[in-house]
């Protein structure tokens, strides 16, 4: 096997394997573990310039990947017209820059604030170094490897369902440059910290709050019959 | 008719004497560990003044409760639900640490460890979150007794309204006045802090109307903080976990008093079971302000009403519930007096801690160095009860505390209280026999003489038991459904069940 199999057709389930079962049981044996952990309350003036642009950014940026893997014909069609082109490929670099001003200061905030500090583990500073690398190589691609919308969903498209398929085809990705193969890796090694970090907060994206009641009353004892089953139940054992 | 039972608490202000007894024992209990170290579920303030966090009742600021539109529905200050999750990573109307305060302790050893010199070693205050040394520039209860002041009691956002020369005017050294204002979470009916939740962890106990924060489901969004009005709801900086005032539920199931009423010196604190109807709370939050009050006070059902009482059957409660509400002290005070009333009830969130206002000097002259009552000598008892707007603590202030800025049930309150006073000090100090005049003093405030002295025995001579009437919650046996007692004995208890590994 080959270095290039290895890191881009077996560590991608690895990565995708612990981000899967690792964060499952993580969920249901130490859900008091799984926050956002903010800091807000103790640093608030820097974080309002770090992580609205990071959070923002970074999850409009991600949404297009995600929509480029989904429906490449569409992006496809859309690049078919030049300005339309730029004009996707713009918004997705000043949205990349926004991003990585955002994280830059969340990294200055983390390391120059005596209060954030003293909440900084060290796995807070390995994913706020993998994303902030993963941005930083996003921004070079697009610079240097331009019109990545368009090629993209004839190399990258076809590699990561390749990996979907369970056939995967690393060959995809072993010409590429440095920098491309960078930012994949990134985002294995992302996969793969994911749920031994804060990273988890993620998945737990409250979209539920939109639809749910505006109050919550809970009641332990709920059915007067099955409460008088249980203590009949009970009686017996005893 | 949905019938709910609700644990509450009612304060005699009149009897507060300012102590912290609570706050310490209430510490001691739930709140002495790291990232809760600046949490104080019970606190005491010094009122006029701007309370803990710094001016918690500002609500342009830090927009917590409801507010009603112009449709008369209602909605929560701090956001929709499309803007909370908009907000979610970075929310402008959240306190930060230093609202409360940086918590400190000492360094200690330094006194042991000094090596030999001329000056004596000193402890030197280091923060509790970083460790470093610090300086300290506010604390708990920072402004404590600073009645008067031009920082505090100036800045209190319920003066609004107060008369401006009667302002200047408590401003006078020698007129200055203040009370204490003990405070836990209001455990309210229509919480702000559930309904701005966006992982919905928060919820109302049904039983007894609790309100707690599932730590295991809760995501560290912290809306809850910035929703509740009474800033009630902390952020566990070490954990990601918001907490709360849990109005000692382990101790209520075993059927003793939360912490913070155990503990009062002043025995000012009564428990006991409020039943409501559950299906009126939306329409009483949506009244517009001049009817809020009346509306939050009549929710409060007479369990000696047999309708009541089958509403309340029907709906699951059991009889030693509805044996205890007939029982308690909070629906005599709340209800069969009217002497107390709900904080802030404009915030709209339902609360259900409930406050009798506090008595306060009469303002008096200086002649020749003498102080001297501003009355006429004859019949001063009497004269009292006419002269409420004498009284040092304005009345305005402490309807903008407890009425919505309506002075009517304020004055009414404090005329009972004088009443009954001055029916006693008659009685006892003057050895004056029960006249008509006296008679006719409390029937203008609707009591009887047997009510003044039911009154009088529940404010000044209660027991425990009086005081704290605990239902039977009969926890073993609800808990069967999800899990085996027997199998559980002994277990049950508050800590982590996996240690928060930030911080120090």
């Amino acid at each position: 096997m080959t270095t290039n199999e290895f890191v881009f057709g077996v560590l991608p389930y690895v990565a995708a394997g612990l981000a899967v079962f690792v964060t499952f049981f993580r969920w249901k044996l130490h859900p008091f573990s799984v926050s956002s952990l903010s800091s807000q309350l103790l640093e608030s003036r820097k974080l309002y310039w770090g992580s609205i642009p990071f959070h923002w950014g970074l999850s409009s940026i991600l949404t297009f990947h995600l929509f480029a893997l989904a429906l490449p014909q569409t992006v496809r069609w859309w690049d078919g017209v030049p300005v339309r082109l730029y004009l996707l490929e713009i918004t997705g670099l000043a949205l990349a820059l926004w991003a990585a001003v955002g994280i830059g200061l969340l990294i200055w905030r983390r390391l120059s604030t005596g209060r954030i500090r003293a909440v900084t583990q060290t796995m807070d500073l390995v994913v706020l170094g993998i994303v902030g690398v993963q941005i930083l190589t996003g921004i070079w691609i697009a610079v240097g490897y331009r019109w990545g919308s368009f090629w993209g969903t004839s190399v990258m498209v076809p590699y990561v369902r390749s990996l979907f398929s369970f056939h995967p085809q690393p060959e995809f990705i072993a010409p590429l440059p440095f920098a491309l193969q960078a930012h994949v890796f990134g985002f294995i090694a992302f996969l793969a910290v994911f749920p031994f970090t804060r990273l988890v907060h993620i998945i737990t994206l409250p979209l539920g709050y939109s639809y749910r009641p505006w109050q919550r009353v809970v009641r332990l004892r709920r059915d007067p019959a099955v409460y008088d089953e249980s203590l009949k139940e009970l009686q017996n054992r005893v | 008719m949905k019938v709910r039972a609700q644990m509450s608490m009612l304060f005699h202000l009149d009897k507060c004497i300012g102590c912290h007894t609570c706050s310490v024992a209430c510490k001691n209990l739930w709140t002495d560990r790291k990232g809760a170290e600046y949490m104080w579920w019970n606190n005491v303030e010094t009122r006029p003044g701007t309370g803990y966090p710094t001016g918690w009742e500002d609500q342009e600021h830090y927009k917590g409760g409801w507010r009603r539109d112009e449709k008369g529905r209602i909605k929560l200050k701090l956001h929709s639900k499309a803007g909370g999750l908009g907000k979610l990573f970075y929310n402008p109307s959240l306190p930060e640490l230093d609202d409360y305060y940086d918590p400190f302790t000492f360094k200690y050893g330094d006194l042991f460890d000094a090596p030999q010199g001329d000056q004596q070693p000193t402890a030197i205050p280091i923060s509790k979150i970083t460790g470093e040394p610090m300086k300290i520039e506010s604390g708990p209860n920072w402004d404590d007794d600073l009645g008067g002041s031009d920082t505090y009691a100036k800045n209190d956002v319920s003066m609004e309204g107060v008369d401006a020369a009667v302002r200047a005017q408590m401003e006078e050294l020698e007129r200055v006045v203040f009370n204490y204002l003990p405070r836990i979470c209001n455990h309210c009916l229509n919480p702000a802090c559930v309904g701005a939740c966006p992982s919905g962890a928060i919820y109302k106990r049904g039983e007894d109307g609790v309100v707690l924060v599932n730590e295991d489901k809760c995501r560290g969004w912290r809306m809850c903080v910035a929703a509740c009005p009474y800033k009630k709801v902390y952020y566990n900086w070490s954990t990601g976990k918001s907490e709360k005032c849990i109005l000692c539920f382990p101790r209520m199931e075993t059927g003793q008093a939360p912490a913070c009423a155990h503990s009062c010196v002043g025995r000012i604190r009564y428990m006991g079971v409020l039943l409501y109807d559950a299906d009126k709370i939306s329409d009483m939050v949506s009244k517009p302000d001049d009817e809020l009050l009346d509306a939050h006070l009549g929710m409060i059902l007479d369990p000696h009403d047999p309708d009541v009482v089958k509403a309340a059957a029907a709906s699951g409660i059991d009889d030693g519930w509805i044996d205890a509400a007939r029982n308690s002290p909070v629906y005599k005070f709340v209800k069969e007096w009217g002497m107390a009333l709900p904080l802030h009830s404009e915030y709209r969130t339902g609360a259900m801690m409930f406050y009798i206002p506090p008595m306060s000097p009469v303002v008096s002259t200086i002649e020749s160095n003498l102080v001297k009552l501003d009355l006429p000598e004859e019949r001063k008892d009497f004269e009292l009860l006419d002269q409420l707007d004498k009284a040092r603590l304005p009345i305005k202030y402490l309807a903008n505390l407890f009425s919505i800025g309506d002075e009517e049930p304020i004055r009414r309150i404090l005329r009972t209280m004088l009443s009954i006073r001055t029916y006693k000090r008659r009685q006892s100090l003057d050895g004056t026999e029960l006249d008509a005049e006296t008679i006719e003093m409390l029937a203008q405030v609707g009591l009887s003489v047997n009510d003044a002295e039911d009154i009088y025995k529940l404010t000044t001579l209660p027991t425990i038991e009086d005081r704290f009437v605990f239902p039977p919650y009969h926890r073993e046996m609800s808990i069967e459904e999800i899990n085996d007692p027997l199998a559980h004995k002994g277990e049950t208890g508050l800590g982590y069940i996996q240690a928060a590994h930030r911080g120090p």
